[in-house]
This record gives C-alpha cells, sequence and structure tokens, in this order.
C-alpha cells in the first residue's frame, strides 16, 4: 500500500495531477449548487412579489 | 421530415430544453462517477508501470482526457455560439455560455497536470514551446470568452461579441493539434490517432478511453445542469418559470 501510494518515487507529481482534478470538480459542483440555491431563493421572492402586486411594477429581483 | 423538425425545434424551446436537461443531467452525473471509478481502477491497479517512465505515466490518464476535452468543448462551444448568433437560437446561447467554464476548468487541468508530468519526465514544469503555449492560449480565449460575456450588460449584444470571439479562436484549435507535427517541441506526438492503432499497451488504453469517456460525461452532466440556471436566469419572468416555481412551493 505504501509503495503503491509512492508511485515509484513520483507520488507528488501523480497525486498532484489527480488530487486537483478531483478538486476542480467538486469545486465546480458545489459553486453549481449554491448558484442553483440563490436562485431558487430569488424566484420564490419573484413569485411572491408576482402575487402581492403588479408583476411588471416589481423591483428587479 | 417534416414532423422531425418540429420534434428537434421542441427541444430547443426554453421549457422542453429545461425539463428534458433535468431528467437527463444525474444520468450523466451518475455515469460519470461509475466511469471515473472504473477508469481509475483500471489506470492505477491493472495496468502496469512503464518500462521507461515509471508510475509518472499515470498522469496521462487525467492529462490527454483533459487535453481532449478542452478542445473538444471549445469547438462545441463555439458551434453553439454560432446557431445563437445566425439562428438567434435562445438555447445555443444559453449552451455556449454554460460550456465555457468547464472547458476552462479542463484547460486548466490539461496544463497543471501536463506541468507536474513535465517535471519529473523533462526535468521542467514548463518550456514555451508550440503546443504547451497554444494550450494557454486556449485556457485564455475561454477566460476572455467568460470575462466578454460578463462585461457587457446588454445581454444580446455580450451574446453576440463573445460569440464572434470564440468563433475567431477556434483557429487556436488545430493549432493545438498540429503543433507537435508542425513544430519541433518537447511534446510528444499523437499515440492516439483516428487512422491508426494506439501506440501503447492495450490495458493502458482502455484505461485512457474510460477516463475519456468518464469526462465526457461529467462535463455534459455539469453543462446541462449549468445550462438550466443560466434559462432560469434569463427567463425568470417567463410564465413557465413561475409555472415550475410554484409546483415546488
Amino acid at each position: 500500500m505504501i509503495e503503491f501510494l509512492a508511485m515509484g518515487g513520483h507520488a507528488p507529481y501523480v497525486w498532484g495531477s489527480f488530487g486537483v482534478a478531483l478538486l476542480a470538480m467538486v469545486v465546480e459542483m458545489v459553486l453549481l449548487r449554491q448558484r442553483r440555491k440563490a436562485m431558487n431563493r430569488r424566484l420564490a421572492r419573484l413569485a411572491r412579489l408576482n402575487r402581492e402586486g403588479d408583476g411588471a411594477t416589481s423591483p428587479d429581483v | 421530415m417534416a414532423e422531425q423538425r418540429v420534434q428537434w425545434f421542441k427541444f430547443a424551446s426554453p421549457p422542453n430544453f429545461y425539463d428534458l436537461a433535468g431528467r437527463l443531467a444525474p444520468w450523466f452525473g451518475g455515469l460519470a462517477a461509475i466511469l471515473f471509478v472504473v477508469g481509475l481502477y483500471i489506470g492505477f491497479i491493472l495496468a502496469p508501470p512503464d518500462y521507461q517512465q515509471g508510475n509518472s505515466y499515470r498522469i496521462m490518464f487525467i492529462h490527454v482526457p483533459t487535453a481532449w476535452m478542452s478542445m473538444f468543448l471549445y469547438v462545441l462551444m463555439a458551434v453553439y455560439a454560432a446557431i445563437g448568433l445566425i439562428w438567434r437560437v435562445k438555447t445555443a446561447e444559453v449552451m455556449a455560455k454554460a460550456i465555457a467554464p468547464t472547458g476552462a476548468m479542463f484547460a486548466f487541468l490539461c496544463l497543471w497536470s501536463g506541468a507536474l508530468w513535465g517535471k519529473p519526465t523533462w526535468g521542467t514544469y514548463w518550456v514555451w514551446d508550440a503546443r504547451l503555449t497554444s494550450q494557454l492560449i486556449l485556457l485564455f480565449l475561454y477566460l476572455g470568452y467568460m470575462a466578454l460575456h460578463a462585461a457587457i450588460e446588454d445581454r444580446q449584444r455580450a451574446a453576440n461579441a463573445s460569440a464572434i470571439l470564440a468563433l475567431a479562436g477556434v483557429v487556436n484549435v488545430p493549432i493545438i493539434y498540429f503543433s507537435v507535427v508542425w513544430w519541433n517541441t518537447l511534446h510528444q506526438g499523437a499515440s492516439v490517432t483516428v487512422t491508426s492503432a494506439p501506440t501503447m499497451e492495450t490495458v493502458m488504453f482502455a484505461a485512457l478511453l474510460v477516463m475519456t469517456f468518464a469526462c465526457w460525461m461529467y462535463a455534459i452532466a455539469v453543462v446541462l445542469w449549468r445550462a438550466r440556471l443560466e434559462l432560469l436566469e434569463r427567463e425568470r419572468r417567463a410564465a413557465w418559470v413561475l409555472e415550475r416555481m410554484g409546483e415546488k412551493a
């Protein structure tokens, strides 16, 4: 196992490549998730404003 | 024939696209996860060390797929941008914009893994040769596209201007691909081409192929996901968005 992780002395290069790739994909998905949540809140606010009054004159949300 | 045309345009309408993308994205995401596990298993457990490079060659299994993806996605982005520019297809504009961040990420990962592969293999992280420089330009094209889109307030003008940038940048893609043939470079030539058998062991080629499919599935899932958000943003006052929000509330 130790031998496997050592990658014949190339561990920083090999795991640095795959690690950053994994990190980048996880970050991308987390950012999209956050954006989705923010979008849902914004749309809910817009829907509420539409119900309460004239949607056309509501402030831009 | 006429019916097929109608079908095609039906899927290009924002609400239909939104629903279809929402149904498809999780499947692509799940497939990506499975393929990544299989690809890494083949690449790290089944594939033997390289007789020349030892274990550092395994970087290929992330480097090459990300390089291919960064180029494929750029061309795809330019095609969607062109469709948006010429026929004013709203969903095509949205797709072009949604592809850019993921393409930029792949271009970065290609450069990053390339640098980490270059150090043990060539003795340097970076050289200003044709292949590396043109790939760096690809990353800047993605970033430029995104910056231009963000800088112009008017949505239509932003889409038009960035579409033209995307199309002009397409010329860089064949330059990247053929750079190893056209110029003297440290970078090796293509080991895998459409016209000839791959010059590597079958098990290594299998790992490369599976990792490439995994990246494709991941890219499709994430792009569809982002395209849905872009559509909601653009169409937030449209009846179909309110309808769908009403269902959730």
